[in-house]
């Protein structure tokens, strides 16, 4: 196995007994970089000096026997995430050269643990997008097909864990925006309980919606990050004041009788034939674990995508206001105030965002706000209460992560609506606040990866991360690296 | 027709807290441009707002203090436009659910009360500041007061005049000064109001179109914008034309209100719930210990004044009108002065020469104890009353105590009758003009010859010992 192919935990152990140093596996990792990356293009900012250096300084301290939680693990960081002193793009142009003086919460915590920073990672722009070919810096691609998309938003990230420009990586979920392009590039990608990760520092699309999660290699890489980057800030008033476990110790449980809904919903018309085979196989592989498959309801799955679209955009339109030329980034000439203000976002932002903000700017409009913003709404209650009344009865909550593998670059890009829909399967999710993860559950014919998704109750990641487990360590599909 | 006016306020108070409403930079007034920000009050990208709880304390403090229902249950939500002194481009205020509702403020008009409801108060946060220079080619953006936390107080529309709205404005400032939730400096701008004025004909019970007022910084223009702005509205539906529904700027130097923009040019605000933070739930045992810190109010202690001291209304009012002179007051009653004479000459003495010095109470020198050393000396006879105001003038630039000053410039009253009656005797002999005119009936020349005594003796001789002996010399003549 090629060094760059770690997993946290295996990079942790080479560490820990002298096979590895830290310095030595970020160079390997930077190396993988600069042979790849050329193909990928999963980076808008790469920062090999300053990471060799946070190498070289987790090294001493791990020689002093300070032993952080992540010392000396080269990570890539979705550009969403502020990072004090490096730039922070959000892949648009009205950021492009803007370095926050502060730092995010997560990256903070991460830092704490002698991370390692190999660079920020490509996204839609604002992450807005369902491809990462919304990027003013270029799409990214799937590493097991480089014709095709890795999915989106945070496209970059999984694609840098997926072919080993990094060991693990950190990504934000809206509507899906970890797990689908996670189940596209074969990796596990987790999105947490809202609340449960501080959103401090990272940039808003849509507030309410909004999620920070690990891009792993498999599920214990997963529950490690989980176990850093969870816990109540005082600089995020949504961020939960509950109790975080320790989302490890719940590894290798037995998950006998544990019970996993399967929402009748989700088989939607035009659903890929090998995606939805390896799903089933998936839960018949859970129930020949002791897991109980039992049929759930979500009756109000089918307006999640509308309801996603009003609520996010209308959080967008608002979130991306600031964006004025007026304090930083971009600011283009203008013949007067007003002149300066289109200018600046008319040259700052791309067409899929401008599309959002003017959508969602029409739904908050004095006198259609009660039949958009509103009744959106009150879709999203409906749809927390069919998750509510579902885990009346099951422990978790299985389906699909997307209704397809990977398309082809350019396939979707003219029809916006065809492209919300791969996300149809994660969106009800974010709408309902609990958490999911996507893991590897298959490869179809021609060689992509497929995603299954477990959900689970608000604040209980653990029966998702021990399904998740037992799921993996009776396959192998987590093991599969993609050819470059 | 006889038209009436209909008239509604909105007040925005700054908040007396430390930092902002959402972040920790601190409020202070007047500092070098942007000097007093940080990333979240200039909304950078990724920063959240963190409520400021001692700011909620404040509106709750005020909405008991204005007899409303405190909401148990409210939200932020967002408002949204665009302005370079606005950095997220939305401002953090309330919207559907406000922190306190109802309510009403009592004022007195011709001696009879009159009660003006509220609507609500609800919470919010300021915008920065623009700056043109005076070329008119650049403009810069000062975010110190971006993000200061501001209340913004309702009325429904129940006031008749421009009168009755100032004496509303006047009260609010006395009680939201009282409660120290606010410097109510409308100089400064940390105390203002907007009107919205409409007329209807006297009679009638719907309201007519209504024009919003702006830029009124002061009780006088308050008073004049109004008395302008009805005046006007009046006139244009007399000459059978019809009121737009507008935003109009009160211009001080032409003394006219002049229009800013019409309904059709009004901002859609685009209001949302503020999804970065949690609702506001406000316990019950929460707003009990507000109530019990909370201090007595102008209204409930001017009754006291009254029927606890035996003043009369007069004295009460002015008195109460300010928790500080209220306070002063009551101290020197406890230290043992009498309340009539306390109140007498603070009203007398104390309040002038403040008003002279443009002081506040609080920057008084002179301590409540103090008055009653001054008082207690005139009590005992060791000086006069005439003398006494000399003193408390020395007290109060000095701050020294009565005893001292009076001893140090020996101004202690003479009491000793022959040392008086030697005085009336010269007096008597170096005016015998005036002598024999008081003898032939003007009588009027008592106070002469008073006066002359006083001089003699600086003021010092005992008044009343020189009254009976003067009486006595002038009968003995006779």
């Amino acid at each position: 196995m090629e060094t760059y192919d770690l997993t946290i935990s295996g990079a942790l152990q080479a560490i820990g007994s002298g096979q590895l140093s830290p310095v030595e596996l970020t160079k390997a990792v930077f190396k993988r970089i600069e042979a790849v990356e050329g193909k990928i293009k999963a980076f808008v900012t790469i920062a090999k000096e300053s990471a060799i250096e946070q190498a070289r300084s987790a090294e001493i301290n791990i020689k002093k026997g300070v032993k952080g939680a992540l010392a000396g693990i080269p990570m890539a960081v979705k550009d969403n995430l502020c990072t004090e002193g490096i730039r922070t793009t959000c892949s648009s142009k009205i950021l492009e050269k803007f370095i926050p003086p502060y730092e995010s919460t997560v990256t903070k915590k991460l830092k704490e643990q002698g991370y390692v920073l190999t660079g920020k990672t490509n996204l839609d722009e604002f992450a807005m997008g369902s491809s990462t070919e919304n990027s003013a810096f270029g799409a990214t691609r799937n590493p097991w097909d480089t014709g095709r998309i890795p999915g989106g938003s945070s496209g970059g990230s999984c694609a840098a864990v997926s072919a080993g420009e990094c060991i693990a990586a950190l990504g934000s979920d809206t509507g899906g925006s970890i797990r689908q392009p996670a189940a596209l590039c074969g990796v596990v990608g987790l999105k947490p309980t809202y609340g449960r990760v501080s959103r401090y520092g990272l940039v808003a699309f849509a507030s309410s919606l909004d999620q920070i999660g690990p891009i792993t290699k498999d599920v214990r890489d997963s529950a490690i990050l989980l176990n850093v980057i969870s816990g109540h800030d005082l600089l995020d008033s949504t961020s939960a004041p509950v109790e975080v476990p320790d989302f490890v110790s719940v590894l290798g449980r037995d998950i006998k009788g544990m019970k996993i809904g399967i929402p009748k919903e989700f088989l939607i018309e035009g659903m890929d034939k090998e995606v939805d085979a390896f799903v089933r196989d998936a839960i018949k592989k859970l129930e020949s674990l002791g897991a109980v498959p039992l049929e759930v309801s979500l009756p109000h799955t089918g307006y999640a995508v509308a309801a996603y679209y009003i609520l996010a955009t209308s959080e967008a339109s608002s979130n991306l206001a600031r964006y004025d030329g007026v304090k930083y980034g971009l600011r283009a000439e203008g013949r007067d105030l007003m002149d300066m203000y289109m200018q600046t976002r008319a040259k700052g932002f791309g067409s899929e965002v401008k599309r959002r903000i003017i959508l969602g700017t029409y739904a908050l409009s004095s006198g259609y706000y009660d039949a958009y913003y509103k009744k959106a709404q009150q879709i999203r209650t409906l749809i927390k209460k069919d998750f509510q009344r579902a885990f009346e009865t099951v422990d978790v909550i299985a389906t699909p992560t997307t209704p397809a593998p990977a398309f082809k670059l350019g396939e979707k890009t003219e029809d916006p609506l065809q492209m919300y829909l791969s996300d149809i399967f994660t969106i009800s999710v974010n709408l309902a606040g609990v958490p999911g993860i996507s893991i590897p559950c298959g490869f179809t014919s021609g060689n992509l990866p497929v995603g299954l998704q477990l959900i689970g109750k608000h604040f209980d990641e653990e029966s998702i991360l021990k399904i998740a487990y037992a799921y993996e360590q009776s396959t192998d599909w987590h093991k599969k690296r993609p050819k470059l | 027709m006889q038209y009436e006016a209909v008239i509604g306020l909105e007040i925005h108070a700054q908040l007396l807290t430390d930092s902002k409403m959402f972040c920790g930079c601190s409020v202070k007034f007047g500092s070098e441009p942007n000097t007093q920000t940080c990333p979240v009050c200039i909304g950078m990208p990724g920063v959240l707002p963190v409520t400021n709880k001692n700011a909620i304390e404040y509106v709750i403090k005020t909405g008991l203090a204005l007899n409303c229902t405190v909401s148990p249950y409210s939200r932020f939500a967002r408002k949204n436009y665009f302005y370079p002194d606005l950095p997220k481009g939305y401002q953090i205020s309330q919207y559907e659910l406000p922190l306190c509702e109802g309510g009403y403020v009592e004022i007195t008009e011709d001696s009879s009360i009159k009660k003006i409801k509220l609507t609500r108060i609800h919470l919010e946060e300021d915008a920065g500041k623009n700056i043109h220079d005076g070329a008119g080619n650049y403009s810069f953006v000062d975010l110190n007061r971006a993000g200061t936390p501001l209340m913004e107080i309702v009325t429904e529309p129940d006031i008749r005049n421009p009168q009755e709205a100032v004496e509303f404005m006047k009260k609010l400032r006395t009680i939201l000064k009282y409660i120290n939730v606010c410097d109510v400096n409308m100089e400064q701008g940390s105390f203002r109001c907007d009107a919205n004025v409409s007329v209807r004909p006297v009679g009638q019970k719907e309201f007519g179109v209504k024009a919003e007022i702006k830029n009124m910084n002061s009780f006088k223009f308050i008073e004049k914008a109004l008395e302008y702005e009805i005046k006007r509205q009046v006139k244009v539906l007399k000459e059978g034309g019809r009121i737009i529904q507008e935003t109009r700027l009160w211009n001080t130097d032409r003394g006219i209100t002049e229009s800013m923009r019409s309904k059709e040019e009004a901002h859609d605000y685009r209001y949302f719930p503020e999804p970065d933070l949690v609702p506001v739930e406000v316990e019950p045992s929460w707003i009990e210990r507000i109530k019990t810190q909370l201090v007595e109010l102008p209204d409930s202690r001017l009754e006291r004044f009254i029927s606890q001291y035996g003043l009369p209304g007069h004295d009460a009012g002015l008195l109460t009108s300010e928790r500080a002179t209220a306070e002063w007051f009551e101290e020197a009653v406890k230290s043992g002065g009498d309340p009539k004479g306390v109140s007498n000459w603070m009203m007398g003495e104390l309040l002038r020469l403040l008003n002279e010095d443009n002081k506040q109470m609080e920057e008084c020198a002179l301590k409540p104890g103090q008055l009653v050393g001054l008082l207690n000396l005139i009590e005992s006879g060791v000086i006069s009353g005439k003398i006494a105001k000399t003193v408390f003038e020395e007290m109060y630039k000095t701050g020294r105590d009565a005893d001292v000053i009076v001893k140090k410039q020996g101004l202690i009253q003479v009491s000793d009758e022959s040392a008086i009656e030697k005085v009336v005797d010269e007096v008597l002999k170096n005016n015998q003009k005036e002598l024999e005119r008081f003898k032939a009936g003007d009588e009027k020349l008592l106070g002469f010859f008073v006066g002359q005594i006083m001089k003699i003796t600086k003021g010092k001789a005992n008044p009343k010992i020189v009254n009976e002996l003067l009486k006595k010399k002038l009968m003995e003549d006779n």
